[in-house]
């Protein structure tokens, strides 16, 4: 596979702006900043009075490229695949593996990791875990 | 107002998960391919944005309630059930095929690659029927 530069720099910088967010999100809405929480609670049959505020954090995800591309002047690197099929399975898999596991990177990897919530603790463990192993067999197994 | 601060932390949120490299699933593939092109910049976003989190909750829910509700809203339930266990593993699997977790695929969809559009449909799917297949599986929902 191709490789991709290391950068440590701008990753501690992102990696600290998604923890501001994460704490602005609690000093002022008194919620985690789970994005697979927030977006499935935004799917039919879930009803709630936090629908306009939900919307309005998936809204500033979608701003932001085009903020960070207006204010940089640079492009965003961006490499996905091609094979439509994988990815719909994937994101099945995904969809349906943070629902049931009650959140993802963000909810249970940040967020839950920081109030060392024991369960965000095992689900991180065990995403890490089947991640690093789908790449592995993915990669080096079955050669794709 | 309560809009208005999700919609500022969704932006935040995004311009980190940009910054950092976790909006491009080259770079997420590769920090999960220990074995192969291994870039571990994503582990300085984790490490950052945990950080960031950890401190920021310290200070926050020392207060008595969030700025705009009357409460905070903490995750409740405690136990590691095989719920937890099983949506966490399908999750990583679904994670590692694509290189895309739900925050990511949300923010890149804003940079318009069919692939993402594939994704997060599939992804929504998943979180919409994962709940309902769950529902037929007893040992799922059967507590502990």
């Amino acid at each position: 596979m191709d490789p991709t530069t290391f950068t440590p720099v701008s990753s501690l910088i992102g990696g600290a702006l998604i923890g501001v967010a994460a704490v602005l999100m609690m000093a002022t809405t008194g919620r985690v900043a789970g994005v697979s929480g927030i977006v499935s609670r935004l799917l039919p049959p879930y009803q709630d009075g936090e629908a306009p505020s939900r919307t309005a954090f998936v809204a500033g995800l979608l701003l932001a490229p085009m903020l960070y591309t207006v204010g940089s002047g640079s492009a965003i690197a961006h490499t996905v695949a091609s094979n439509l099929p994988l990815l719909a399975l994937a994101g099945l898999l995904v969809g349906a593996g943070a629902v049931l596991g009650s959140g993802c990177t963000s909810g249970h990897g940040v967020c839950g990791i920081a109030r060392r919530s024991p369960r965000s603790i095992a689900s991180t463990l065990m995403f890490m875990a089947t991640a690093f192993l789908t790449v592995f067999v993915m990669r080096h197994l079955v050669g794709a | 107002m309560r809009a208005l601060a999700s919609l500022i932390a969704g932006v935040v949120f995004g311009l980190g998960l940009v910054i950092s490299g976790l909006a491009n699933p080259a770079k997420v593939l590769n920090f999960l391919d220990v074995a192969g092109t291994w870039d571990p910049s994503l582990a300085f976003v984790m490490a950052a944005a945990v950080a960031i989190t950890w401190l920021g909750y310290r200070l926050v829910l020392a207060q008595p309630k969030p700025a705009y509700d009357t409460t905070f809203h903490l995750p409740a339930p405690t136990a590691i059930d095989r719920r937890l266990v099983a949506g966490a593993a399908m999750f990583g699997v679904g994670w590692g095929l694509a290189g895309y977790c739900p925050g990511p695929a949300i923010t890149a969809l804003a940079l318009f690659n069919p692939s993402t559009l594939v994704f997060v449909a599939a992804m929504l799917l998943g979180m919409w029927l994962g709940p309902m297949v769950a529902a037929k599986v007893p040992r799922l929902t059967a507590a502990g």
